[in-house]
């Protein structure tokens, strides 16, 4: 991996870019880009073993559905590298990442920042909710709770074709909700695939507002160890921390990091938002003027024209 | 036309409020439903089910049990996509009195494949048990509540929500069919959002001489097949079927069952998905790209009646753009 910036570079320029659009934008998924600028940067900057980036730093239009008439379908995955059997491979579990995953791909050279502007626009293939064919994507994961499930499938696969390189999987602690993790968790457990890990931005937050209050999960650290699996808690904003975790032996079972984050890291005037931070559209004029003025001091940067 | 902000708030808080065996459940999409200002108001109705739609269907279907009449709000795509089994298992076989509330039917939603619900009328008119209901304006969506709590077993609600237009002034009934306009040469049936496509191409289309018999229909199960079969046997040069969902199990589906049981030899055209997934974009982009606005109605007509009438985009009604980001959508799905 080629670092051109460091972790920290790269995890300002995603909350910048991601606040950036927001404002331009009247609205988008700003906690996210607060929770896990970190992490995203860590992956594809730091920890993954990507190769360069097989697809055009000007993303292609939306070409078709896959069909047996859409044979040149493409998925995004090429954006993390090509598929050889020494690379990783990550699987972005909660696709309204998408946007933080973008501006991410941006940060790192694999993507042109006019990319961005091709979110949520008709026709794109860089859409709002990620699709198998959008940058950085490898499936369709806006179902929430599939993603630890083609992980687990894709890491034992590459382990009887005994290839060396890994998969991670990017998740999301509300998706925990869904039965699907579980059951995905006791396999990697019963089939010791140990060549999968998958790092959970725990920010404690979903549509509804707070997770405690809307379906609590409870203490998931415990939960998951009492599963079988390897698990650690570190604090999700710091790169010491992380790079710790990730060490950790786990030999004939799956690693879990669960990385506790704050959905205002960085922009603390988002507090005012609680508890509706999973999709921050702003209620008025005043609102979107006093966000860019307060956010863009916290960032260090100019207000946002818009 | 008149626009209605949010048609199902009101009419859901107004109806459920003082029922005793009513309760709203929720799937952690609740200002996205339509259900957070009831459940803000009535907390003691309202269960949060967070993200987990197996349990949550198993689980309404022991309130069932309990004598209870469950609301339950989704997008639609999450009330049967992942929780089939459970939804079979615990509602529709027992045939609980579940309420099913799925909203953004089809390309109402730029989410892409994992949110569009393109094939629930198929799946949920294919299960017993179960009756299966459209809404297609504002009128239909204030009058949902009643109608679907009046059924003896389970019913699925296609919904929309946001900036709804009216286009009805007459509550919706179970089995009816509403005529739209009256004609001869052409019969063309419609349900949800297609409604109002079909009624812009029909404006478009009357200087040319080309009378088209109307109808739109949101009872999709049960079909009450001696009306469709009156309307079939008098269409002249062909049948029309509009839906937002795929051809395949849907009201096409439903018109062509009855052709072929009923040995009509008339020709259909089904406009719909074809047998394809769509992908994200706005309703105004994802209808011409898989065929489903008012042009495409038009050249099926031109094809059906060998008639060329040139009219393009521009000829048409100014479509109703609705705003990605308007104020009556809670979040940006």
């Amino acid at each position: 991996m080629k670092n051109k910036k460091t972790n920290h570079e790269v995890a300002k320029g995603i909350r910048k870019r991601v606040f950036e659009h927001c404002i331009k934008n009247n609205g988008g998924y700003l906690s996210q880009a607060c929770s896990a600028a970190e992490q995203l940067a860590w992956l594809y900057n730091d920890i993954l073993n990507l190769g360069d980036s097989t697809q055009p730093m000007i993303p292609e239009e939306f070409s078709g559905v896959p069909s047996k008439d859409n044979q040149n379908y493409i998925t995004g995955a090429g954006y993390n590298g090509p598929f050889e059997s020494n690379y990783d491979r990550l699987i972005i579990a909660p696709a309204h990442y998408a946007l933080v995953a973008y501006a991410t791909l941006i940060e790192v050279g694999r993507m042109a920042p006019e990319a961005l502007d091709m979110f949520n626009k008709d026709g794109s293939s860089v859409e709002m909710i990620g699709a198998e064919h959008s940058p950085g994507m490898e499936v369709h994961n806006g179902t929430l709770g599939v993603g630890l499930s083609t992980g687990a499938g894709l890491a034992m696969g590459r382990k009887i074709k005994k290839e060396t390189g890994e998969v991670c999987v990017f998740m999301s602690d509300g998706e925990l909700q869904e039965g699907q993790v579980w059951e995905a968790l006791q396999t990697c457990v019963h089939h010791k695939i140990d060549n999968l890990w998958a790092i959970v931005d725990v920010n404690e937050q979903q549509v509804n507002g707070a997770m405690k209050d809307v379906m609590d999960i409870g203490d998931i650290a415990n939960k998951i160890e009492s599963f079988g699996a390897i698990v650690t808690e570190i604090d999700g904003h710091n790169f010491d921390e992380l790079k710790k975790a990730k060490k950790i032996n786990h030999k004939d079972k799956p690693l879990i990091i669960l990385a506790k984050t704050s959905p205002y890291q960085g922009m603390e005037y988002l507090k005012t938002r609680f508890p509706k931070l999973h999709y921050v559209r702003f209620k008025s004029e005043e609102e979107r003027i006093n966000m860019n003025n307060e956010i863009s001091t916290e960032l260090g940067i100019s207000p946002i024209e818009y | 036309m008149e626009i209605v902000n949010k048609p199902y708030a009101k009419a859901f808080e107004d109806f459920a409020k003082d029922k005793e065996e009513i309760l709203c459940i929720s799937a952690d999409l609740d200002s996205s439903c339509e259900i957070d200002g009831f459940r803000d108001r009535y907390p003691h109705k309202f269960i949060s089910m967070g993200m987990a739609e197996q349990n949550m269907m198993s689980f309404s279907g022991g309130l069932g049990l309990a004598g209870f009449r469950p609301f339950i709000h989704s997008f639609g795509v999450f009330t049967y996509r992942r929780p089939y089994d459970q939804l079979v298992a615990s509602i529709a076989y027992p045939r609980r009195k579940a309420r099913i509330m799925g909203f953004l039917p089809g390309i109402t939603t730029p989410g892409g494949m994992t949110h569009q619900a393109i094939e629930d009328i198929s799946v949920m008119r294919t299960l017993p048990n179960m009756t299966v209901i459209e809404t297609g304006d504002a009128t239909e969506v204030e009058s949902i509540c009643e109608v679907a709590d009046s059924i003896d077993g389970p019913v699925y609600c296609r919904m929309l929500r946001g900036s709804v237009p009216r286009l009805f002034k007459t509550p919706l009934q179970i089995g009816k069919l509403r005529t739209l306009s009256e004609g001869k040469d052409i019969l063309v049936f419609t349900s949800g959002i297609c409604t109002e496509e079909a009624i812009r191409a029909r404006s478009a289309l009357k200087k040319f001489g080309i009378s088209i018999k109307h109808i739109h229909v949101s009872t999709l199960k049960p079909i009450n097949e001696e009306l469709f079969l009156s309307l079939i046997s008098e269409a002249k040069s062909g049948i029309i079927s509009m839906e937002n969902h795929l051809v395949n199990g849907g009201l096409g589906s439903i018109v062509s069952d009855i052709i072929s049981k009923y040995g009509i030899g008339k020709k259909l055209i089904k406009l719909g998905l074809q047998d394809t997934y769509a992908h994200g974009g706005s309703k105004g982009y994802l209808s011409r790209y898989y065929n489903l606005d008012a042009l495409a109605l038009i050249k099926s007509i031109e094809n059906l009646t060998n008639t060329k009438t040139n009219i393009q985009e521009v000829d048409l009604n100014e479509a109703r753009i609705e705003d990605v980001h308007s104020l009556s959508k809670a979040e940006a799905l």
